[in-house]
């Protein structure tokens, strides 16, 4: 298994080697290039796969939301420049579902990626039963949504096992809301349900990214006499430095994307207060069959997620 | 490491290798591009449903042992729940079969679309119940085997216990009486809310399910006089009066904003005094309740009584290279036995009276008898516009904000103002 | 000292437990409804009894489950597609990490950035056009000993693999990782004369476990759970995955006991395959000396 025979990649090192960059100017030529080839050689085939199946596909689905498309329709379809982002732009819904998915991911992204990472320093070090804890953290990533939409709609029920709780421990006190159909209520309802249900996803990434420091560190300090506290500080914290990036960049994009709770559990409503950006393209497309709007909608929430993206990844890169 | 790789790939092409002997290196067999004239393709919504699939395949395998059999058919069953989401996208993607299961009140979208052919059938339709034939344009595009009907069930003790009348087709509930039964129910302290209205469902249950009622009120989805605007008929007084009533079932506490999961296994338990439900649930209550058991017509708000019409339906997809077949095989499929055969084994109403005679539930003086007449008398058909989609995904967006307790005018204004911006942005859906 | 360290562990557990409380009771309450009737699933539902197998319990619903899906052949439908997915999968995205991490490639940072902004598009909004594009694509059919050529992915095990191998997620993931790895190896490496692909495969990728089995499992679920997808473009019954068999139980009448005994079942295997890859994680802790 060699790399050096993919054609397309060497022509385009070729064309470029005369730029190479002063930073290796040891380097014999040959072997410049071949790092180069072998490179895009390995590059190659995933970028090629997402290439066909990830861009080309979003770009004709972006190019739709300045037409008048539709799913279902024996009319030709019309170039109509902006009229669908000016419709978006004046629909309340809109700028309602912008809100709670704000609402949304503000509370998830630092409280999930907490809780996974206590989750995973919990059951990082070999202890009677780990395996056992492991696999319990992560079954909520597993169970079908099904089921536990079932389970949670009825847990949350005004006479449902949540408000039976409350009442028991607050000695009758507290008589609890009918949780997701009050619109005060609905959206923390699905936030609770959404971090029980991903945390064992990211428990898994912090889970990597403990295992990669490396135990004489821990010794070391140890040796030195430092507190657990002290031990998680200056040892693990640093330690996790690129999973950090990598938890906070995916957990954001995840909580942005919020859809299947939604559509499972409340349909967005009551009254707007849990409906998405996601769930409102994906009603727009494929229920009312405006696949045009529904790519307008998908084209905005990809430029406002790239936005935030960039700027988190611009002040993660300062703290570095 | 190096072994582990080596592993690594060997399974991969082993994995590979299974799946490919599993595909027998081809296509899915049934793919819709694949049949030739002499063998088309049939898509059904009953993947799931064992009796009511072998009663479509019992009917299928007659055809094609029969001598004159123009084409093999051959059948492939989807799961109900997702079917229009498969069958859209294979249309949207050029893939569809001959032969298509379709829920009725999409029919004329489809037509509509040109992805549907006018049915040419040596059966007389004429006497089948009006909702199994769905019509656009005075064309007939889809003929159905049965319809459902929707009911008030209870049990009689409850009732009597209550105080309250037997509502029957001659005398069904008025408003008020309505009105009345549930405060005396509610006051018998039995259950939390003594009417379940199945709140919590989703999708074409919201429109199914209430828009009946928003008629019986004198109100409508649209205007049906050339389907253009759906203003004054989902926003007028009428609808505004609907609106009002219905969100003051679940304000005086008769029934739930959002009822349980499965409002039939809710009954069963005793967790609701009256449910409101469709015909498909008789069976099971029967089962649990017996001889208490009362089915009784909905309540009349003003107009009479009004169910929904229309169910599954076939119809012949315009792609269709044998089209002579596949309605030589839809009229064959027609027959009273075949109707009866399926009518009992998915518990639904049979199309025509021939076939409700074969069956003992339905005959006259049957058990389910009673749904026959109700789908007769206040079956009325969701309107027969290419923009009912669009209509049902607002109106029901409508009744749940309604039930949350938006401003009923204010929450029907912005579904008529949605439902003419769609008609008017498809040129009026005109073919 | 030494009991505050044993009430600390002792605290430490009881988190632990608390935490895997919560985490498994809907399992819990799965595996328990599927032993129940339908009517008593309800009747349990509001109290502590939707936990506990007591009241009408048996295998009966399982039983159902045979007769209306064929659960055999969607098991190893998903088995097959998932396995060759993360295998792929593993395999190229890992090389492209690699070359992205380690190597001076020109443009690759271009290339990087390209590759995280598909972390942004939603699969709900890529789907419609991506079914068209796959029925474009040209099929090759090998019949007898002449090669076929048709239009079209739909209805295929491919189209329901091909598009999900090159994933961003795990060419991200791995990134991080490698970043970790020190260089000095690849340098080491170079020394004593190995080719790139070499040290891929073994200096980085050896190390790499921890990565590589987190990619796995997080490959292996949205692989397992598809749902979407298999919807719009697999129409065959012979073809189609485990999530799509859910959608079987859903008639105008529910069986859900039904529903939590296939639930059941088609959970099995991704723990089971969780729990294999788990021991990847406890080889690594093991040779990297961490002390509990």
């Amino acid at each position: 298994m060699t790399t050096t025979q993919l054609p397309s990649p060497r022509r385009r090192s070729t064309a470029s080697a005369p730029v190479r960059p002063p930073l290796n100017p040891h380097r014999r030529r040959p072997r410049y290039l071949r790092e180069q080839i072998s490179g895009w050689g390995m590059i190659a085939p995933a970028a090629l796969l997402l290439l066909a199946f990830v861009f080309l596909p979003a770009i004709l689905g972006f190019g739709l939301a300045f037409t008048n498309a539709r799913l279902i329709s024996p009319r030709p379809v019309e170039f109509v420049g902006v009229d669908n982002f000016a419709r978006l732009f004046t629909d309340p819904t809109f700028w309602r579902a912008l809100l709670n998915v704000s609402y949304f991911a503000v509370v998830v992204v630092p409280v999930q990626s907490a809780l996974a990472l206590a989750m995973a320093l919990l059951i990082n070090k070999k202890f009677r039963g780990v395996n056992f804890f492991r696999t319990v953290y992560f079954l909520p990533v597993v169970t079908s949504m099904v089921v536990v939409s079932l389970l949670w709609m009825f847990m949350y029920r005004k006479d449902g096992l949540i408000n039976e709780l409350l009442s028991n421990a607050s000695f009758g006190l507290i008589h609890g809301p009918d949780w997701l159909n009050d619109p005060a209520t609905a959206m923390p309802a699905i936030i609770a349900l959404s971090i029980w249900q991903a945390a064992g996803f990211h428990m898994i990434i912090w889970l990597a990214g403990l295992q990669s420091i490396s135990g004489e560190l821990y010794e070391a300090a140890q040796l030195d006499g430092a507190s657990r506290w002290h031990q998680f500080r200056y040892v693990t914290w640093p330690g996790l430095k690129h999973t950090r990036t990598l938890i906070l960049v995916t957990i954001t994009i995840q909580a942005l994307g919020l859809f299947d709770q939604v559509s499972v559990m409340t349909q967005g409503g009551p009254l707007d207060s849990t409906t998405t950006i996601i769930y409102e393209a994906v009603r727009s497309g494929f229920k009312q069959q405006e696949t045009s709007y529904a790519s307008a909608i998908s084209l905005v929430f990809f430029v406002l997620v790239l936005l935030i993206s960039a700027v988190q990844r611009y002040l993660t890169r300062e703290k570095d | 490491m190096n072994k582990r790789f080596t592993r690594i790939l060997a399974t991969s092409v082993a994995a590979a290798a299974l799946l490919g002997t599993m595909g027998a290196c081809s296509k899915g067999s049934s793919s819709a591009s694949s049949e030739s004239s002499k063998e088309i393709t049939m898509w059904t919504h009953n993947a799931g449903n064992p009796a009511e699939l072998k009663a479509i395949q019992d009917i299928v395998d007659s055809y094609n042992k029969s001598s004159s059999a123009k084409a093999q058919i051959k059948v492939q069953a989807f799961p109900q729940e997702s079917y229009n989401d498969s069958v859209v996208s294979a249309a949207a993607s050029g893939n569809l079969p001959c032969i298509v299961d379709i829920d009725g009140p999409n029919v004329p979208n489809w037509a509509w679309a040109k992805y549907l052919t006018p049915l040419n059938l040596s059966t007389d339709l004429s006497k089948n119940l009006p909702s199994t034939v769905a019509k656009w344009e005075d064309q007939t595009y889809a003929v159905g085997y049965y319809d459902v009907a929707l009911a008030m069930m209870a049990r009689a003790s409850d009732l009597k216990a209550a105080g309250v009348r037997v509502a029957t087709i001659e005398q069904p509930w008025t408003k008020d009486e309505f009105q009345d039964a549930l405060t005396k129910l509610k006051a018998l302290g039995k259950w939390d809310y003594p009417l379940d209205m199945g709140t919590a469902g989703t999708g074409e249950w919201l429109p199914y399910g209430y828009s009946p009622f928003l008629q019986s009120f004198g109100g409508d989805l649209i205007n049906r006089d050339g389907f253009q605007s759906a203003d004054g008929a989902l926003n007028g007084d009428k609808a505004i009066e609907w609106a009002k009533w219905f969100h003051g079932l679940a304000d005086q506490g008769f029934m739930a904003t959002k009822s349980g999961k499965d409002s039939t296994q809710d009954f069963l338990n005793n967790k609701s005094a009256v449910l409101y439900t469709g015909s498909w649930a008789a069976d099971k209550a029967k089962a649990a309740f017996g001889d208490d058991l009362v089915v009784m017509p909905t309540v009349d708000l003003g107009t009479g009584p009004k169910i929904g019409g229309a169910s599954w339906q076939w119809g012949v997809t315009s792609g269709c290279k044998n089209a002579d077949a596949a309605m030589d095989y839809l009229s064959f499929s027609l027959k009273p036995e075949n109707l009866a055969a399926v009518a009992t084994a998915t518990g639904t109403i049979p199309a025509t009276d021939d076939a409700a005679a074969l069956i003992p539930a339905y005959a006259k003086g049957g058990a389910n008898r009673v749904f026959m007449d109700f789908s007769r008398n206040y079956a009325v058909m969701r309107p027969e516009t290419p923009a009912y989609p669009f209509i049902a995904t607002e109106y029901g967006k409508a009744v749940q904000d309604i039930l949350a307790g938006a401003d009923p005018k204010t929450a029907l204004d912005k579904a008529v103002k949605a439902i003419d911006a769609n008609i008017k942005s498809n040129g009026g859906y005109k073919s | 000292m030494k009991n505050a360290l044993q009430l600390n562990s002792l605290g430490t557990m009881a988190i632990r437990i608390l935490f895997a409380a919560v985490a498994a009771f809907p399992i819990l309450f799965m595996l328990i409804s599927s032993l129940k009737p339908d009517q008593q699933i309800f009747g349990d539902m509001s109290s502590v009894a939707a936990f506990l197998p007591i009241g009408n319990i048996s295998f009966d619903n399982y039983a159902a489950v045979f007769d209306r899906v064929p659960a055999a052949r969607f098991l190893v439908n998903s088995i097959g597609i998932s396995a060759v997915t993360v295998v792929l999968g593993i395999f190229i995205n890992s090389l492209c990490a690699f070359a992205l991490s380690r190597m001076q490639v020109r443009g690759k940072r271009v290339v990087f950035t390209a590759i995280l902004a598909t972390l942004i598009v939603p699969f709900q909004t890529l789907a419609l056009p991506l079914v068209w594009w796959v029925n474009q694509l040209p099929y090759f059919e090998l019949n007898g000993f002449s090669l076929e050529i048709s239009k079209g992915w739909l209805d295929t095990y491919q189209v329901q693999i091909i598009p999900f191998i090159a994933n961003a997620f795990s060419i991200y993931l791995y990134h991080q990782y490698f970043e970790s790895i020190p260089k000095e190896l690849d340098e080491a490496a170079r020394i004593d004369g190995a080719g790139w692909f070499k040290i891929y495969r073994q200096v980085v990728m050896p190390l790499a476990g921890p990565a590589t089995a987190t990619v796995a499992i997080l490959t292996f679920l949205p692989a397992w759970n598809s749902y979407l997808w298999p919807l719009m473009v697999v129409q065959s019954e012979e073809l189609r995955p485990v999530m799509i068999g859910i959608q079987y139980f859903f008639q105008l009448n529910v069986s859900w006991g039904e529903v939590m005994a296939y639930a059941s079942l088609i959970t099995v295997p991704v723990v089971v395959l969780f729990i294999a890859f788990q021991r990847s994680f406890i080889n690594s802790i093991a040779s990297s000396g961490v002390k509990g």
